[in-house]
């Protein structure tokens, strides 16, 4: 496994329009699509990230399907790249190697395959597919608070004997504590480091994306997630914007203009936002119960057809630790509150 | 006066095969006679234990004894059973089969179970798919559905290197089986790993697209209907909820959903009880036998 060259410093993989994909209900549309990848593409970045937010195939009643077809905004998002490339991601368990080679075809040259932070052996099959194709790969070991430095080492090991070229700490439910991402980003520098590159997805639960994005880079890691306006699941990931600013200001050359990123988030981005992520009670207690982000929209949902908080659903389901993936054990967590509370 | 039994055999003893074996010795129709590996292992030892002939001669040794098998349930692996079929075909023996090689027709012991009795192989479908198919088919058989989603959410401790390493396999297969058993227009599943402790108990969720105006009362009824027909083979197959409807909506093209919240709790005779997802393809694998024999036995009378 040859590690990929880096073009500077520290290269920022923009998530706007596939972690974002959460926060618009998928429901992004191919303007929006075009006019955010010319933006993006025009400020440096390198890769941009696109599909449903549950990764391609995603399009379902369990995650909401998508308002334009994933494969359409797939090939919108190529055709107005200039140097940018288009990322993809992919869930075993959900979407297939049928639907990597439909996005293969429609222009995606990064495949981003996402196991639960213990369950790395069901990427093999995905990986070996996307090398075949010649795409660049990316493992998303999520939840990554979920399991101990040594243990996520160990899965991050299983990806890249797999062929990933770059496992990510990939933290779904913006829980990680400075200390306890640092740890994870050492742990899996020092299992792969060598033959890798290490990355980190942060989320804005906890207020700790863009910390825990500097605490990367001084600990080794060199591909870092953002969204513009912080665009994404639960609060929102590191937003875009901000890591450039950052960065430029610690003298870290990511390669793209924090200007031109953020005119992206105020002039492109936050005109189509239906929401702003933010850090209200219910993404705060995500961050705080480690509850996977993506849940946020379907909590309160559930929470306003039975009638119970949502920020009580999202508490138990951490309570009973479900994954990524599990979003209709979220419907069941407000049909149980709701009898509990008719009990009472 | 004792009833007669039609003799049968396992082929493959890891704790699938085990499992199957505390369940087949239960059966009043079927003698399970051998266990066949290919090495020497425990679930051979349990099987002597359980005062069945036992062999790591494989399919070879199988097919020399006397009376043969009339049916072999296989619980190796695809390649095995792509391997071991024509033979035992050959050998006048059916087969009921556990692994992914889906050669013959797929069945689901509560939905179709009856339509495949003379066939000389059938497949188990998936996990997942026994699971859920049997709610899509109470679903459809009241009402069009143009659209089921089914998702399974299992132990990961339940999840063995075969399942693991092609998980495609299940998405595609329970996907297909969704829609041609299940009997909705489209299918699509969905399958989840949780590494929890303690583990957690198989749980699956079926998503049914329907008609605003569909009979709801009619659908409600048809799924309780259905689960106490797969609680006659898995006891621990409930409901966590009464069906719940929700209103149409534009994002799905103006129809209605109901959705079916099941938990699968095995019923431990070898495998520990959170992996129902286990438990209920080997019963449903007795089950299907059961059937065959049962028909078999009546040809005979």
């Amino acid at each position: 496994m040859t590690k990929p060259a880096l073009r500077n410093d520290v290269r920022i993989i923009d998530t706007t329009l596939r972690d974002g994909s959460h926060a618009m209900a998928h429901r992004f549309t191919e303007t929006q699509v075009r006019d955010t990848v010319r933006a993006l593409d025009a400020a440096g970045i390198e890769w941009i990230e696109v599909s449903h937010g549950d990764g391609v195939g995603g399009s379902s009643f369990n995650y909401g399907f998508s308002g334009t077809d994933e494969m359409t905004l797939i090939a919108a998002a190529r055709e107005e790249a200039r140097t940018a490339k288009i990322a993809v991601l992919l869930v075993p368990g959900i979407g297939t190697v049928d639907d990597l080679k439909r996005a293969h075809d429609a222009g995606a040259e990064m495949v981003r395959v996402a196991t639960h932070c213990t369950e790395a052996d069901v990427s093999p099959q995905h990986f070996a597919a996307a090398r075949e194709l010649g795409m660049e790969t990316v493992g998303f070991l999520m939840m990554a608070h979920r399991t101990d430095p040594a243990d996520l080492a160990k899965q991050a090991r299983i990806m890249v004997d797999a062929g990933c070229e770059c496992p990510y700490v990939t933290d779904s439910a913006g829980a990680l504590l400075m200390h306890e991402a640092k740890a994870r980003f050492e742990a899996l520098l020092d299992e792969v480091g060598d033959e890798a590159l290490v990355g980190y997805h942060g989320h804005q639960n906890l207020s700790m994306g863009v910390a825990n994005s500097v605490i990367a880079y001084e600990t080794g890691v060199r591909s870092i997630d953002g969204s513009l306006c912080a665009l994404g699941a639960g609060s929102g990931n590191s937003p875009t914007e901000v890591l450039a600013a950052v960065f430029d200001r610690l003298g870290i050359d990511a390669g793209v203009d924090a200007g031109l990123l953020l005119d992206a988030a105020e002039d492109v981005v936050r005109p189509y936002l239906q929401r702003w992520p933010k850090m209200d009670r219910n993404a705060v207690v995500q961050g705080w119960a480690g509850v996977y982000s993506s849940f946020l929209l379907h909590a309160e949902r559930a929470g306003e057809r039975y009638k119970v908080p949502a920020h009580d659903i999202l508490r138990r389901c951490g309570e009973l630790g479900y994954v990524g993936g599990q979003e209709d054990m979220i419907i069941d967590v407000a049909i149980t509150l709701a009898a509990e509370r008719d009990e009472a | 006066m004792d009833t007669p039994k039609v003799p049968v055999a396992i082929v493959g003893p890891g704790h699938i095969g085990t499992d199957l074996l505390v369940k087949l010795q239960r059966s009043d129709v079927l003698d399970l006679r051998y266990v066949a590996g290919i090495v020497e292992s425990e679930g051979l030892a349990r099987a002597r234990e359980a005062g069945v002939e036992a062999s790591a001669g494989g399919v070879d040794w199988l097919l020399a004894q006397d009376p043969l098998p009339r049916i072999v349930f296989e619980a190796t692996s695809a390649k095995a059973h792509a391997a071991n079929a024509p033979r035992y075909e050959a050998a006048g023996i059916r087969a009921v089969d556990l692994t992914p090689a889906h050669l013959g027709p797929m069945v689901c012991p509560a939905v179709n179970g009856e339509d495949h009795l003379d066939a000389v192989n059938v497949s188990m479908i998936t996990c997942g798919g026994q699971a859920t198919i049997p709610m899509v088919a109470a679903v459809s058989r009241v009402t069009p559905v143009p659209y089921a989603e089914i998702v399974a959410s299992i132990s990961s401790r339940s999840a063995g290197p075969g399942t693991r390493a092609n998980i495609d396999e299940f998405t595609h297969t329970t996907g297909g089986a969704v829609a041609e058993v299940g009997g909705a227009d489209r299918g699509k599943a969905i399958i989840v790993l949780n590494p929890v402790e303690p583990p957690m108990i198989m749980r699956d969720t079926v998503y049914a697209m329907i008609g605003a105006d569909a009979d709801r009362a009619a659908i409600t009824a048809s799924v309780h209907d259905m689960v106490l027909k797969v609680q006659e083979y898995v006891p621990g197959y409930t409901l966590r909820a009464e069906p719940q409807f929700d209103e149409p909506t534009d994002e799905w093209g103006g129809h209605a959903r109901v959705a079916v919240f099941l938990e699968v709790k095995g019923n431990g005779d070898h495998l520990p009880p959170y992996a129902g997802n286990l438990d209920i393809m080997t019963a449903a694998a007795a089950r299907t036998g059961e059937l065959m024999a049962r028909a078999e036995l009546g040809a005979l009378a």
